[in-house]
C-alpha cells in the first residue's frame, strides 16, 4: 500500500478488505475505520472522525455511508465513490453467490449456530465502536450525561432516533456541552 | 426492476438510524413481497455474512426476485440516492466544518450518536444476560478489550475470535444435547 502517491488505490484496498471482515455490519467496523483513517493513514484528525460519524448517523440510508465521507475527505468525489463501492461490492458479490447457492429456504441448524457464534462478537465490536467515538465526543461531564440520556431514551422509548440526534445538536449549539 | 429500485430508494431515504425497520415495513407490509418469516430468515442470512447487513440484504432480495438485474436494481436503489445526499453533506462539511457554530452542533450530535449505539449494544446484550451465556459474554468482553482498548487490527482479532467463538458454541451445543 502506498497511500501517499495513490490515495484512491489505498482507499479501495483498505475498504475492500474491510468489507469481507466487517462482522456485525458497519457500526461494528468503526474502530477499524478509526484506526486506519486516524492512526495509520492520517487521513483525518480524531475530531474530524467524530464529526463524520455524526454526519453519517444524521443522514438517512445505510450506516455504511460513513465510508463515503471518509473517501470524500481523502480525495473528493472519486474517493467517495471508490470507498463506497470498495466497502459494498465484495460482500455484495459474496451475498449474491451464497444466496444463489442456498436457494429459498434451508431449514438446517447451521444458520442458528453461526448466529449464536457471531452475535457476541458483534456486540463486543459495537461496544468498542461506542468507546472509540465517545473518547472524542464525550470530553465533558455534560456530554457524558447527554450520551447516557440518549442511550436511556433510545432503549426505553420508541422515539425516532433522529429527534434524539437533533436534540443533541441543539444542546451543542446552545453551548451546554 | 424500476419498482425494485424505487422501493429500495424510498426505504433507504426514510431510514434514519438504520434502514432495517423501514425495509421490513416496505417489503412485508406495503409491497407484500415476503412474509414476516421469510424476511427474518433472509435477514438472518445477511447478518452473518460479513459487511453491511442491509446492503447484503438488498442484493439477496434483488437476486431472488429478478436475478442479476434485480440484485443491481435493489443495491443501486439502496446505496445510490443516500450516497448523493451524503456527498452533498460532505461538500458542506468541507466548506463550513471549521465554523465554531457547526463544530458545536456536530459535537452534540456525535454525543447523541454514541448514546444510540449504546442503546443498541444493551438491547443485543440482554438476551445473553438472560440466558447466563458466560462463554458468549467472555468472547464479547475479549473482543471489546482487543479492539476498543488495545486497538488491535480487526483482521488479526477476528482470525482468533471467530474460530474460538465457533468452537465454544459447538461444544456448548453438544453438551446441551448430551
Amino acid at each position: 500500500m502506498n497511500g501517499e502517491s495513490n490515495p484512491i488505490g489505498s482507499l479501495v484496498s483498505t475498504f475492500g478488505l474491510m468489507s469481507l471482515f466487517a462482522v456485525g455490519g458497519a457500526n461494528a467496523a468503526i474502530p477499524e475505520m478509526h484506526r486506519i483513517a486516524v492512526d495509520v493513514q492520517h487521513w483525518m484528525t480524531d475530531r474530524q472522525f467524530a464529526d463524520i460519524y455524526a454526519i453519517s448517523q444524521l443522514s438517512p440510508g445505510p450506516n455504511v455511508l460513513i465510508v463515503t465521507l471518509i473517501g470524500y475527505a481523502v480525495s473528493g468525489f472519486a474517493g467517495a465513490l471508490a470507498a463506497t463501492l470498495a466497502m459494498c461490492v465484495p460482500t455484495a458479490a459474496l451475498a449474491y453467490f451464497v444466496s444463489r447457492l442456498l436457494g429459498r429456504s434451508t431449514g438446517s441448524r447451521w444458520p442458528s449456530m453461526i448466529q449464536a457464534a457471531l452475535v457476541p462478537l458483534s456486540i463486543g465490536l459495537m461496544a468498542a465502536s461506542a468507546l472509540v467515538v465517545s473518547q472524542t465526543a464525550d470530553r465533558t461531564w455534560a456530554a457524558v450525561l447527554l450520551t447516557l440520556a440518549v442511550a436511556a431514551l433510545a432503549y426505553g422509548t420508541r422515539l425516532n432516533p433522529l429527534w434524539l440526534l437533533l436534540a443533541g445538536g441543539v444542546l451543542g449549539f446552545a453551548g451546554v456541552l | 426492476m424500476i419498482t425494485l429500485f424505487l422501493a429500495f430508494a424510498k426505504m433507504s431515504l426514510a431510514g434514519f438510524g438504520g434502514v432495517l425497520a423501514f425495509a421490513r415495513r416496505g417489503i412485508v407490509e406495503e409491497h407484500r413481497w415476503m412474509t414476516q418469516d421469510e424476511f427474518n430468515e433472509t435477514f438472518a442470512l445477511c447478518h452473518f455474512l460479513p459487511g453491511p447487513n442491509i446492503v447484503n440484504f438488498s442484493v439477496v432480495f434483488g437476486q431472488r426476485f429478478g436475478g442479476v438485474a434485480g440484485a443491481f436494481a435493489a443495491f443501486a436503489g439502496l446505496v445510490g440516492p443516500p450516497m448523493m445526499l451524503v456527498m452533498a453533506l460532505a461538500v458542506l462539511y468541507a466548506h463550513f466544518g471549521q465554523l465554531e457554530m457547526l463544530r458545536r452542533i456536530l459535537a452534540g450530535i456525535s454525543c447523541g450518536a454514541v448514546g444510540l449505539l449504546l442503546a443498541v449494544v444493551v438491547k443485543m446484550l440482554m438476551p445473553l444476560l438472560k440466558r447466563r451465556d458466560i462463554a458468549g459474554m467472555a468472547v464479547m468482553i475479549a473482543v471489546f478489550v482487543a479492539i476498543g482498548l488495545l486497538r488491535l487490527p480487526l483482521q488479526a482479532v477476528l482470525l482468533v475470535a471467530v474460530p474460538l467463538s465457533f468452537g465454544i458454541t459447538f461444544v456448548m451445543r453438544r453438551r446441551a444435547h448430551a
